[in-house]
């Protein structure tokens, strides 16, 4: 089953690649981008037994560091 | 003094801190490879260098976190021994809970490598003895990720508890309140984002390091 987790500076935390990006986009002469926030994409292939509780655990003990980040898990594909 | 220096793939200030240490004690430390999952018996110090350990995959030191011989390390930051994380040694002790808060991205973007000014917050900790409180040394910093955050609550206790060791003396790479380096509540964890190991010998250009080992040595070295 694939499962997506992404992974975001949580709201009000400072983030600096999101700032250049937007700093780039502007200086191609790309007007409108109000703000730019850059997170993580981790997909991960896991055995239908993985219960979205044992997901949640990998986000909280690895995937994410919660003092700085949120996560979220989207389950996209059921296997066959 | 016994000391330990633990090596994960890609530390690259393993030796610096070594040899700063065995300049210091006079007693090389023992080097710890990452997979093991005890440290030596006895020890005065554990120290987890700088570098770029798993090269910074997922985030800067969360791989080298999750690795065996942190455990260890825990498990000896919870006897009382004293541990000094410095840069990358810093964000893995973040990462470990050990220490709170987080290191994130310069806020300049930019890797920041240069000497900075810092002032001692607090010289009563086994690692700041050799200190004055509100003194300033020079000590240099190399990272891209020493941007200190924390939620304000965790910022207002830290502070009030005396656990902030060292500050920044201007704008560094937009840490909050310009900490530099923290303390665990018990004051025996210690991590910090400039090398003291850098400055421990003329030929570095500069010394004030050198009493940061000198005073851990006469700390561990009191008669209990």
């Amino acid at each position: 089953m694939k499962t997506r987790v992404y992974v975001t500076l949580k709201n009000g935390v400072l983030d600096p690649q999101g700032k250049a990006i937007h700093h780039a986009l502007e200086g191609l002469g790309f007007g409108g981008v109000k703000d730019v926030r850059a997170g993580k994409l981790i997909e991960l292939d896991l055995d239908p037994g993985v219960t979205e509780d044992e997901v949640d655990e990998m986000c909280r003990k690895l995937l994410a560091n919660t003092v700085i980040e949120n996560y979220r898990i989207e389950r996209t594909e059921r296997a066959a | 003094m016994r000391s330990a220096v633990i090596v994960f793939p890609g530390s690259n200030c393993d030796r610096d801190m070594a040899e700063a240490l065995k300049l210091v004690t006079g007693r090389p430390p023992e080097m710890v490879w990452h997979r093991e999952s005890g440290l030596p018996d006895r020890l005065d110090l554990v120290a987890i260098p700088g570098g770029f350990s798993y090269g910074d995959y997922l985030r800067s030191g969360a791989m080298a976190a999750q690795s065996p011989v942190m455990r260890a390390v825990r498990e000896a930051a919870e006897r009382g021994v004293p541990i000094l994380g410095v840069c990358n040694g810093f964000q893995v002790l973040t990462e470990t809970h050990l220490l709170p808060g987080a290191l994130m991205r310069n806020a300049g973007i930019s890797f920041v490598c240069r000497d900075v000014a810092l002032r001692v917050e607090n010289s009563q900790s086994v690692f700041t003895s050799g200190y004055e409180a509100g003194e300033e040394i020079v000590i240099p910093v190399a990272h891209h990720d020493g941007n200190y955050q924390a939620d304000p609550e965790t910022l207002d206790r830290l502070e009030g508890e005396g656990r902030v060791a060292f500050r920044y003396v201007g704008e560094c790479n937009g840490s909050a309140r310009d900490i530099a380096g923290i303390l665990n509540p018990a004051g025996n964890v210690l991590g910090m984002m400039p090398h003291p190991e850098r400055a421990v010998e003329a030929a570095h250009g500069r010394t004030d390091g050198r009493r940061l080992f000198e005073g851990l040595l006469e700390a561990v070295s009191q008669p209990a």
